[in-house]
């Protein structure tokens, strides 16, 4: 690959992916290219099944794809994920922790999990930055699933990720925490210079947090840019009529 | 939500070019021990404060102890009782438990990610799939040891039989009965993860599968001949049979050791070869089961 094209401090590049579940059924990803540079937050935004979580299983590599490439600092993660998996995070609202185990515990398990220098001092750190302090001798078997998604936020960040990876974080949160976790994230993204990649179907939050965003739809990506460049290019005032209107399109596109 | 300001540990990267592999601390090696350890801390703390965890612990080793125990104390009532058949069944007993335990070490450790939903954080953490392996067999470990110690010494207070008769052969014993349990727990967890919760029964049962060829407490002479074939290609045979050679006095019996290390071996490298094979699978298809949901 020629590195020398790529924009400044591209962290992530996935060229021209392609992913069948089946060879009978229809590509759930349809050669999708994508870069996110240091800093920058794209949002993956789509229908439902437009493949958005499967998308994100491939740039983590848990995925392979049937073809193209996904490369994270340059080392293709089909292949060793493992040289860079210490420097990703990934969370989705489809997971969970151990139910059994207090909050606190599990940030405790995944910052030996992951290595981390210094890991007390990291897991109360992270404790205090997603208010899960009071929360923090709780099983999370007690917690609603709200907490729950913010204990998955808060064990991505501990590790403090270059690159971090989240399937609808804000799904499940009231409006204010998924405003606190807006500005976390941004903050983070600001401060560390993280790449962040995610995907919501909250229109007015992709709207507000995006530097990019990624129109999918069944597999295919339908348009990219920035929210004002989208909505210029489909001559709406807002992110939720870009979205109708994109679909639309695509759909009598595809005939 | 308070924004906690640490001086970044990842410098800024070159600027032009793709972000290279600048960060310091390289990913944990295979060997590395704190991911293993953490594996096992997750295992303590669910024992922490878990009532029904301990129970199972000692609760169906100690009733199995008390069935055959008993047993035991009617047959030595009968005058033309074989010798040694008390000693021989409560060695086989303890042994087999031991086997049992850590079959179900291995699997259970799987089995309560995928309950809740963790699998795919572990995953995606900086880990391989044979740190997860390693930190069940030491919890399996752990937990034989428990609940196998317990047992050993009420069989010598209830019924006066010590399974350290056995001496030295005793380390061998355990040793190719662990791992011979540690390479049926990777089999079936393998088999999980392929055909989804429909297959957790054989996290259960596997084990019973083995246990007619396993001439746990008959010698393997009896068997059918059919039986007898089998029964050569299973570790714990020659580990049984060794044991009654060795309580019978014969001493250390190294052709049936070296027959169980042997199967051993097969055994666990087929375990992980499954295992990783399951794993390749599965990163071409996904999970077949949308794990724990
Ligand atoms: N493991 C799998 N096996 C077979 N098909 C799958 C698998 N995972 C996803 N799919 C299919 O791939 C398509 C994309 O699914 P995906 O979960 O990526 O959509 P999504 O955009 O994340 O949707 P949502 O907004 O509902 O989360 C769907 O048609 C889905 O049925
Ligand atoms: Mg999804």
């Amino acid at each position: 690959m020629d590195n020398g094209s790529a924009p400044p401090c591209v962290v992530l590049e996935a060229v021209k992916l392609v992913k069948r579940f089946g060879t009978d059924s229809p590509p759930a990803v349809d050669g999708v290219s994508l870069t996110v540079s240091r800093g920058e937050i794209l949002s993956i935004v789509g229908p439902n099944g437009a493949g958005k979580s499967t998308l994100i299983q491939i740039l983590l590599g848990l995925l392979v794809p049937d073809s193209g490439q996904v490369r994270i600092f340059g080392v293709d993660v089909t292949q060793n994920r493992r040289r860079i998996a210490h420097r990703i995070n990934y969370a989705s609202t489809d997971l969970s922790l151990p139910f059994s185990l207090t909050v606190q515990e599990n940030l405790q398990v995944f910052s030996l999990l992951y290595d981390l220098p210094d890991r007390k001092r990291a897991v109360s750190e992270m404790l205090e930055e997603l208010d899960l302090g009071p929360l923090s001798s709780f099983r999370v078997g007690r917690l609603s699933t709200g907490q729950i998604a913010r204990l998955g936020l808060a064990k991505a960040l501990l590790t403090r990720p270059e690159v971090l990876f989240l399937d609808e974080p804000t799904a499940t949160l009231d409006p204010e925490v998924a405003q606190e976790i807006r500005i976390l994230l941004k903050e983070r993204v600001k401060r560390d210079r993280m790449g962040l990649v995610y995907t919501s179907h909250n229109m007015r939050e992709v709207e507000r947090l995006s530097d990019r965003i990624l129109l999918l739809e069944s597999g295919e990506t339908v348009a990219t840019g920035t929210a004002s460049e989208l909505c210029a290019r489909f001559g709406a005032n807002d992110l939720e009529t870009v979205f109708i209107k994109s679909m639309e399109h695509a759909r009598l596109n595809r005939g | 939500m308070k924004i906690i300001d640490r001086n970044s540990p990842q410098g800024i990267s070159k600027v032009g070019i793709v972000a290279g592999e600048d960060r310091e601390s390289p990913s944990p090696g295979l060997l590395a021990w704190r991911p293993i350890a953490g594996i096992l801390l997750r295992q303590l703390y669910l024992y922490k404060r878990s009532l029904p965890r301990w129970m199972e612990i000692f609760y169906w080793p100690l009733l199995d102890l008390l069935v055959w125990g008993f047993l035991t104390l009617y047959l030595r009532q009968g005058a033309n009782m074989i010798p040694g058949t008390a000693q021989a069944l409560l060695g086989g007993l303890l042994l087999w438990d031991m086997l049992y335990r850590s079959q179900q070490g291995i699997s259970v450790v799987f089995l309560e990610e995928i309950w809740s939903k963790n699998l795919y954080n572990l995953l995606v953490a900086p880990i391989t799939p044979f740190h997860v392996i390693g930190g069940a067999m030491l919890t399996g470990l752990l937990k034989v040891a428990l609940s196998s110690g317990v047992a050993i010494v009420l069989a010598y207070f209830l019924f006066s039989y010590s399974l350290f008769s056995l001496g030295v052969s005793l380390i061998p014993f355990v040793m190719a009965l662990l791992v011979m349990g540690w390479a049926l727990g990777i089999m079936t967890t393998a088999l999980i993860l392929r055909f989804g919760q429909e297959a957790e029964v054989l996290a259960w049962g596997v084990i019973f599968l083995f246990q007619p060829v396993s001439a746990v407490f008959n010698p393997v002479s009896v068997l059918p001949p059919g039986f007898h074939q089998v029964a050569f290609f299973v570790p714990a045979s020659h580990v049984f049979e060794g044991m009654r050679a060795v309580l019978n006095g014969k001493g250390l019996p190294w052709n049936e050791l070296g027959w169980a290390f042997l199967m051993d071996v097969v055994y666990f490298s087929g375990a992980l070869y499954l295992f990783h094979r399951v794993l390749e699978r599965a990163r071409r298809t996904g999970f077949s089961l949308k794990l724990g949901s």
